[in-house]
């Protein structure tokens, strides 16, 4: 039988899709530490991390499964991406050890030096987890210098204003995401604190995402005119105007606040339409604007024997995943916990 | 500031991935056996209704829950270091090894996460049956995990099914021969005991020490430390049985390695000494001070009494790994292997004249074996790790070759940071840890529902707000 469609662009797919789902996922949890400032209380940070606890593990496997996939199916663009931001990688690893252990080490804490360590801990490492990302995203659409199969470039390439503009915008979005879910999760005075709150980074978000939009299409030709260019610009039009709605709604649902899970959904759709954009410049390289999906393809056979499994496995992941978030559904109460 | 100390990258990246995945493994060693232990636990309570079962269960829980989680972070940053130290073995090798690690992903790790959020706090939400399940999950979870990644550090030991491309890529040609490459089965059945034994060792010396405080009417106390003394007379037996197994598979598919681990330098014709202790010297290329018992190294080894050997001599220099590591590390893990059977049989013979619970001696020795696990299989990776350099993928890749175009400093940066922030938080953790199991099981006479109060809680396991007064049991 002749296979029909092309492996290498359903892969490219599935892995966008992990890394979607990994972004919304870990977006709200990291943003829950980020929101942590905000919340001085003992009890409301308590309640805060609750809402999560029991998820945050999985949300982080999405992130595994991103980089293990882009390993397995792109293994160059793997090789060569890693090197490139290495520092950046190191400072997500580590940010994300402080926050993870923290989950755990705050319970064990006696409320003096080390109440306020681990708390400082899951701030600042989610923080850092999550402007990192940022800029790696950022790194990856101004371009990594490439040398044959390898990285080109210094080991501090990646430092630019538009790399750090990106990062701020993560912090800044996640926020959004983590603000959106409390709202979701939690009732009552502190809910109502997570509303204004969500507002302040909703605007802030919005405000990014229009100038990392601006400023994207200036680092390379190629974006220059597939958005800009006459009758490409049409056919890329739907992305911004939906965008354009998609914000419009978020404020009237925040501040009409009749559904508290709606702010969410719509963040997710914000989300996923800043996910088009992006593919939408880098389409169709892996690493703009020097390897294509293809070159870094791994071969045929490698990549079929994954898409089997992934194509068996995901769904029932998701099912398990989905039961999971079911069994806890429902407001968190202050001083319930699970037990 | 120089933080190099004069190393190339190389070196750098070498000590920090050994670094960072002898850390990781430090917790999947314990997890692996925990996860298990403490699925027993649960069925033992639903299926006999005794709530000492339950007790046990919620005392290893939040235990659990900690060394999951450094379990889980340290986790993540060894799925990054392939590409961010060994970008060029990632290139090369990632056609075949990459689609192992992500079955990894996809059949281990989001079964382990999925169910443990339910296994952690879902007991009343879900039912005993769903609850159960939960427990098991993570348990296989656990299992599978351990199954892929040994897979994959199989065929980087004994590598085929591969074809070499234009590009200097590692193509699958057969999928079959790469998961199961000739190391792979006794490398996985000595490791998994390996964890089973270790957490044994643990839990064995938690139980001690509460019996050595007088404890021994906590029945919670007297059923672990029973338990975990089963467990090392039953698995340490087979452990040093399928090491054994391991060792003859070394030999026949890294003979390098082994001549490494028994410190053979020289030739022999006529009978094969087994070098008991020594001090290798590389340079000169003998063993000082040699211990040795003649002629029995040719049986160990599935030879004849006479059989010959060709030593380390026949080796050229620069494919020789470092010998005294491997020989020292490999002496560390027999040696505890030895001793985790001495404790075994001894824990046998007080059982057996009904002093299990009061054999002071056993009990000292129990704590003082404790955390054997632990050295036991750090020591046994870094005898498989070191054994087979300079080879990153055994007999086809160079380590010096797999290394990714990074400045020394870069690496020497981050080394320093993982080395400080490492010891830090996973200090703490092992403090919180030890904390812990130094509190005894709660003792709860009637029934669950009159543990004092609700548990108040507190993320993922129940706070330090916990029955204070249940738990304290007076000295007899
Ligand atoms: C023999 C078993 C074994 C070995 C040799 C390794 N691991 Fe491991 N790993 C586990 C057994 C395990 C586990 C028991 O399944 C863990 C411990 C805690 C956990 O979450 O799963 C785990 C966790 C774990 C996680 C986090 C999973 C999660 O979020 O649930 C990652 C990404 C890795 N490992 C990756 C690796 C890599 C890249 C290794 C080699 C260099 C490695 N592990 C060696
Ligand atoms: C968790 C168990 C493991 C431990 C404790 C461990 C330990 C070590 C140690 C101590 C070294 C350093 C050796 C030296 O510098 O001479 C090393 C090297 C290495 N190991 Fe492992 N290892 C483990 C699993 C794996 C696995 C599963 C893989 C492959 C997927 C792997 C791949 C490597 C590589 C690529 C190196 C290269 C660096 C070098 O050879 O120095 N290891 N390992
Ligand atoms: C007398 C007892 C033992 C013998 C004869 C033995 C034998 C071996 C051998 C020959 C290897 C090297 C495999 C290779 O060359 O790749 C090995 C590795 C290893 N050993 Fe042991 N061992 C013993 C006890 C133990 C104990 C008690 C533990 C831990 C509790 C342990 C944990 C490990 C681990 C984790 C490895 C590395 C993984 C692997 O390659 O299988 N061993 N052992």
């Amino acid at each position: 039988m002749e296979i029909s469609f092309d492996l290498t662009i359903a892969w490219a797919l599935v892995l966008a899709f992990a890394v979607y789902v990994y972004v919304v996922l870990d977006g709200f949890d990291l943003g829950i530490g980020i929101l942590y400032p905000f919340f001085p209380e003992k009890e409301d940070r308590d309640l805060m991390m609750n809402t999560v606890a029991p998820v945050w593990d999985g949300n982080e496997t999405w992130l595994i499964l991103g980089g293990g996939g882009l390993f397995a199916a792109f293994p160059l663009a793997y090789a060569i991406i890693m090197p490139a931001v290495y520092p950046l990688i190191i400072a997500m690893l580590l940010g994300l050890v402080f926050r993870g252990v923290a989950f755990e080490f705050r319970w064990r804490a006696d409320g003096g030096f080390s109440t306020w360590f681990w708390d400082g801990a899951f701030i600042g490492g989610s923080t850092v987890a999550a402007l990192t990302q940022g800029m790696i995203l950022g790194t990856l659409l101004q371009g990594i210098e490439v040398d044959g199969r390898a990285y080109g470039g210094g080991w501090l390439d990646w430092l630019t204003p538009f790399t750090v503009l990106c990062g701020v915008a993560v912090v800044c979005g996640y926020a959004l995401m983590g603000a959106c879910w409390l709202n979701w999760k939690i009732e009552g005075r502190l809910q109502h604190r997570i509303r204004v709150l969500a507002r302040t980074f909703g605007f802030a978000t919005v405000g990014f995402i229009g100038a990392v939009s601006l400023a994207t299409p200036f680092l390379e030709q190629a974006y220059f005119e597939r958005w800009y260019s006459f009758p490409q610009m049409l056919e890329v039009a739907p992305v911004p105007i939906v965008v354009v709605g998609l914000v419009l709604w978020l404020a009237k649902e925040l501040f009409d606040e009749r559904n508290d899970w709606m702010p969410f959904a719509i963040t997710l759709a914000l989300f996923l339409l800043c996910f088009i954009g992006l593919g939408v410049s880098m389409w169709p390289y892996v690493i703009p604007p020097e390897i294509t999906l293809w070159e870094a393809a791994s071969p045929f056979s490698s990549q079929l024997f994954m898409f089997v499994g992934a194509i068996i496995l995901m769904p029932i992941i998701l099912a398990y995943t989905g039961y999971a978030y079911w069994v806890f559904r429902g407001k968190m109460k202050p001083g319930e916990g699970y037990h | 500031m120089d933080l190099t100390f004069g190393q190339e990258a190389l070196i750098l990246a070498r000590i920090q991935f050994g670094f960072t995945v002898a850390f990781h493994f430090l917790f999947p060693a314990f997890s692996i056996g925990l996860a298990s232990y403490l699925a027993v636990l649960n069925g033992m309570f639903l299926w006999t209704k005794d709530e000492a079962y339950l007790r046990l269960f919620k005392y290893w829980l939040k235990i659990f829950a900690i060394s999951f989680a450094m379990g889980v972070v340290s986790g993540i940053v060894m799925s990054y270091q392939f590409g961010t130290n060994w970008s060029v073995f990632s290139d090369r090798a990632g056609p075949v090894i990459g689609p192992l690690m992500a079955y990894e992903v996809l059949t281990a790790f989001f079964l382990e996460a999925g169910f443990l959020g339910i296994m952690l706090f879902g007991r009343e939400r879900v039912g005993p049956g769903l609850h159960m399940t939960a427990c098991l999950m993570v348990a296989i979870g656990t299992a599978i995990s351990a199954t892929w990644i040994l897979s994959v550090n199989s065929w980087m030991q004994t590598p085929q099914g591969f074809e070499l491309s234009d590009n200097g890529q590692y193509l699958p040609a057969d999928w079959w021969a790469i998961i199961f490459s000739p190391s792979f089965l006794p490398r996985l059945f000595h490791t998994l005991t390996a964890a089973y034994l270790t957490t044994a060792f643990i839990v064995g010396g938690v139980g001690a020490w509460h019996l050595l405080k007088n404890r021994s009417r906590n029945p919670g106390v007297r059923t672990m430390f029973s338990m975990a003394m089963w467990m090392a007379a039953l698995v340490a037996p087979l452990q040093i049985f399928f090491g054994h197994e391991q060792g003859l598979n070394t030999y026949e598919h890294q003979p390098t390695k082994v001549l490494a681990m028994e410190g053979h330098f020289e030739t022999y014709e006529d009978g094969i000494p087994l070098i008991l202790f020594g001090i290798p010297d590389q340079e000169a290329g003998e063993m000082r001070y040699a211990l040795s018992i003649p002629k029995i190294g040719g049986p160990i080894l599935g030879k004849g009494w006479n059989a010959s050997l060709d030593g380390l001599d026949t080796i050229p220099n620069e494919l020789e790994p470092p010998v005294a590591i491997v020989f020292w590390t490999f002496r560390v893990m027999v040696g505890i292997g030895l001793l985790m059977l001495g404790v075994g049989l001894w824990s046998l013979w007080s059982r057996w004249r009904g002093e299990l619970y009061h054999d002071v001696w056993l009990h000292r020795a129990c704590l003082l074996m404790g955390p054997s696990g632990l050295v036991a299989v750090i020591a046994g990776w870094m005898t498989t790790e070191v054994g087979r350099q300079p080879y990153v993928i055994y007999g086809e890749m160079m380590t010096a070759d797999a290394v990714s175009p990074l400045g020394a400093q870069a690496v020497a940066a981050s080394l320093v940071a993982f080395v400080l922030i490492y010891f830090a938080v996973f200090g703490a953790g092992f403090l919180y840890l030890l904390k812990l199991m130094s509190d005894p099981p709660a003792l709860g006479q009637r029934g669950p529902e009159e543990e004092s109060g609700p548990i108040r809680t507190a993320g993922i396991t129940p706070g330090n707000v916990e029955f204070p007064d249940s738990s304290r049991q007076p000295a007899e």
